[in-house]
């Protein structure tokens, strides 16, 4: 009881991880599994079939590659944009700023279903062909707001003064921006670059509405959980997993030992 | 370059004014920095005093007025052009450079190749050579401190501008500091304006000081010339304190003006005093009064200027001793007294003949707020002290 009175915050700290990382851990450890039936919900052998044949299932493998290529277009695309966005909110004083400060909010405060059903009902009256080109536009119209959001409050924290600095010291206005705005507000941006891409590679909803016949993998998965998912959707789901984890744990690293390296010398 | 006398020249405002939205920070200030002197601008907390710097620096947008260094105009060039740089308020060291390029940072945007020679023999200036490679938050405030100087001076500027650089250090490290920075712009010849609300280290540090209120320059020169003349009673009170008693003019003998007020005459030689109108205030600094008990009165010397009272407060600290007197008309005088008197010294209650020769005594115009400039604590404490006795009255 002692025990657990003392360390209440590291107890309940250890619980939600574990609730956390529980159906993350079903997935990978069911990526292994050979299921008897067409669903993939009960271990019954050990089996790395999934994993070397990958694209063994039609539709796994292609889905895949469309949800990054819209992926990583719609984040460049909504990154560069919301970027110019945030920083023409937070430096100049233009008529109809705050309007468009709250207009940024929309898109995030919106179901949606309302996005993606409106969207598909702009789409069709204009006459454009429903497809890939239709869900990027409709990414990069949703992970916009994130981006400036993101981008802003960066912008919003950083000391003026580091500005004035560099214009005192010989920095035109380009150099400026070069040499001091963008270092410092690039870990903003790419912190939005990085949101950006999962949530686009991740939308259901708003893809599922302006997708037409293309398919993206959310929607792949979505189709097949009808059918029984195939073990192959567990290891890219893994895959994805593993792939972001090393991500975050090689910027800590590199973080880490620049810290190492700045003490030591 | 250390040791190296530079060329360098005066700096001028001329009429320099910078309102924001109507109200004027600066106001039609006009001023010559003696080139290669260690200026201070001195004033309260919202004077102006960042807001001139930053009109010289060129961040700031002008409103009116003209910056000239030597014959040279440099009112219409953009920061990034001017010959000048600032050590600011909070340093503003670049955080994602090391100490090393954020001293670089001045001769790389300015296309110079080679910095290394010159970055290492600025950071042996400020004695910073093992911190190279740190990044700015590593270093401690006294550290990031000489960063900003390093990282201006490296430029070689006409004008440095230090914005009270010394602020956000404790006093030992101030004191410190304030030795390292004469013994830097002794080294390298810069003019170096600095601007600080701290009258003890305008007054230790520099050539010059010109004390500025209310976006104007109220008086300027050498700190001990100021001190013994002030100009206006700003000036009296803002540097060091004064006893100011407000009188008329009744006319002169020889060189002397002699001032009547309260009932007595003083004498205030003419070359002391800046007094247009017959209106007149006669002014003493605290340590020039000598406090003699009233019996002992006739020792005072004739020629002397004289003022009885009554001891409300003595406050010993050792080197001098504080006194309070109060003047029939209930104004309440500072004395500070040496503690070279052997025997008693006067005591709270004591009918007291203050005296000090007229050679100390400066007059100023009688059309002023005797408090201006004067610490707000001290007004209040009066106030509240001749409310107290009215009261028990
Ligand atoms: N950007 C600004 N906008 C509006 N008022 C300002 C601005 N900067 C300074 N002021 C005003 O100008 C006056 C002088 O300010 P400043 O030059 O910073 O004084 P100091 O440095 O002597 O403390 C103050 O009253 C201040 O409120
Ligand atoms: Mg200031």
């Amino acid at each position: 009881m002692r025990f657990i009175r003392r360390n209440l915050l590291a107890v309940v700290a250890i619980l939600v991880l574990i609730y956390l990382f529980i159906p993350i851990a079903v997935v990978a450890i069911l990526s292994f599994n050979k299921p008897s039936g067409k669903f993939n919900i009960s271990w019954t052998q050990f089996s790395t079939d999934a994993w070397t044949n990958l694209c063994g299932v039609p539709g796994v493998c292609s889905s895949f590659v469309t949800s990054i290529q819209i992926g990583i277009i719609a984040t460049i695309v909504a990154t560069a944009l919301g970027t110019m966005i945030a920083f023409a909110l937070v430096r100049y004083r233009f008529r109809g700023r705050s309007t468009t400060n709250l207009l940024i909010f929309l898109p995030m405060a919106t179901p949606e279903v309302v996005l993606g059903s409106s969207l598909l009902a702009l789409f069709l009256n204009l006459r454009f062909p429903l497809g890939q080109w239709t869900v990027v536009i409709a990414h990069i119209m949703f992970i916009i707001s994130f981006v400036v959001v993101t981008v802003k409050a960066r912008l919003q924290g950083l000391d003026p003064r580091l500005e004035e600095a560099a214009r005192d010291l010989y920095a035109n206005p380009r150099s400026t921006f070069r040499y001091v705005t963008l270092p410092l507000v690039a870990p903003g941006i790419a912190g939005a670059a990085l949101l950006g891409f999962s949530l686009s590679f991740d939308d259901f909803i708003i893809s599922y509405f302006n997708a037409g016949t293309l398919v993206t993998f959310p929607i792949f998965i979505w189709g097949a959980a009808q059918r029984g998912i195939p073990v192959q959707v567990n290891a890219l789901a893994t895959l994805v997993f593993v792939i972001a984890l090393l991500i975050v744990l090689g910027s800590q690293v590199v973080n880490y030992r620049r810290r190492r390296k700045l003490v030591s010398t | 370059m250390a040791g190296a006398v530079r060329q360098v020249e005066d700096l001028h405002l001329l009429n320099l004014t910078k309102k924001f939205a109507d109200v004027a920070a600066v106001d039609d200030l006009t001023l010559t920095i003696p080139a290669g002197s260690f200026f201070a601008l001195l004033g309260a907390s919202g004077c102006g005093k960042t807001t001139t710097l930053r009109r010289v620096a060129g961040l700031e947008d002008p409103t009116a007025g003209a910056i000239k260094i030597g014959a040279r105009d440099i009112t219409d060039l953009r920061a990034f052009q001017r010959p000048v740089n600032t050590v600011f308020q909070s340093y503003a060291l670049f955080p994602h450079l090391d100490i090393f390029e954020n001293v670089a940072f001045g001769l790389r945007r300015r296309g110079i190749k080679d910095v290394k020679t010159p970055v290492n023999q600025m950071l042996e200036l400020v004695e910073l050579s093992a911190m190279a490679r740190r990044k700015p938050t590593q270093l401690s405030g006294g550290q990031q401190q000489r960063v900003a100087v390093a990282r201006a001076l490296i430029n070689e500027p006409d004008v440095l501008l230090l914005d009270e650089p010394l602020g956000a250090l404790d006093l030992k490290l101030r004191r410190q500091m304030q030795i390292e920075l004469k013994r830097i712009q002794h080294e390298v010849g810069t003019t170096f304006v600095h601007v600080t609300h701290d009258q003890e280290e305008a007054m230790t540090m520099a050539d010059t000081v010109a004390i500025m209120n209310a976006g104007r320059i109220e008086q300027m020169g050498n700190p001990a010339a100021i001190y013994e003349l002030p100009k206006t009673v700003f000036v009296a009170n803002f540097l060091g304190q004064s006893n100011l008693i407000t009188g008329t003019a009744q006319g002169r003998t020889g060189d002397d003006i002699l001032v009547s007020a309260h009932g007595r005459t003083y004498v205030v030689p003419a070359a002391r005093s800046t007094a247009g109108g017959d209106s007149m205030i006669v002014g003493v600094r605290p340590e020039k009064m000598t406090v003699l008990d009233a019996v002992d009165g006739h020792r005072a010397p004739d020629a002397h200027n004289k003022v009885l009272g009554r001891v409300t407060d003595v406050s010993y600290a050792g080197v001098s001793t504080q006194y309070q007197v109060r003047t029939p008309w209930d104004q309440e005088l500072t004395v500070f007294e040496q503690n070279v008197i052997v025997g008693d010294r006067c005591s709270v209650g004591d009918e007291v003949l203050l005296h000090w020769s007229p050679e100390h005594t400066f007059g100023l115009d009688g059309v002023q707020d005797v408090h201006a400039g004067a610490s707000p604590e001290l007004v209040d404490l009066e106030a509240a002290a001749s409310a107290l006795e009215s009261r028990g009255a």
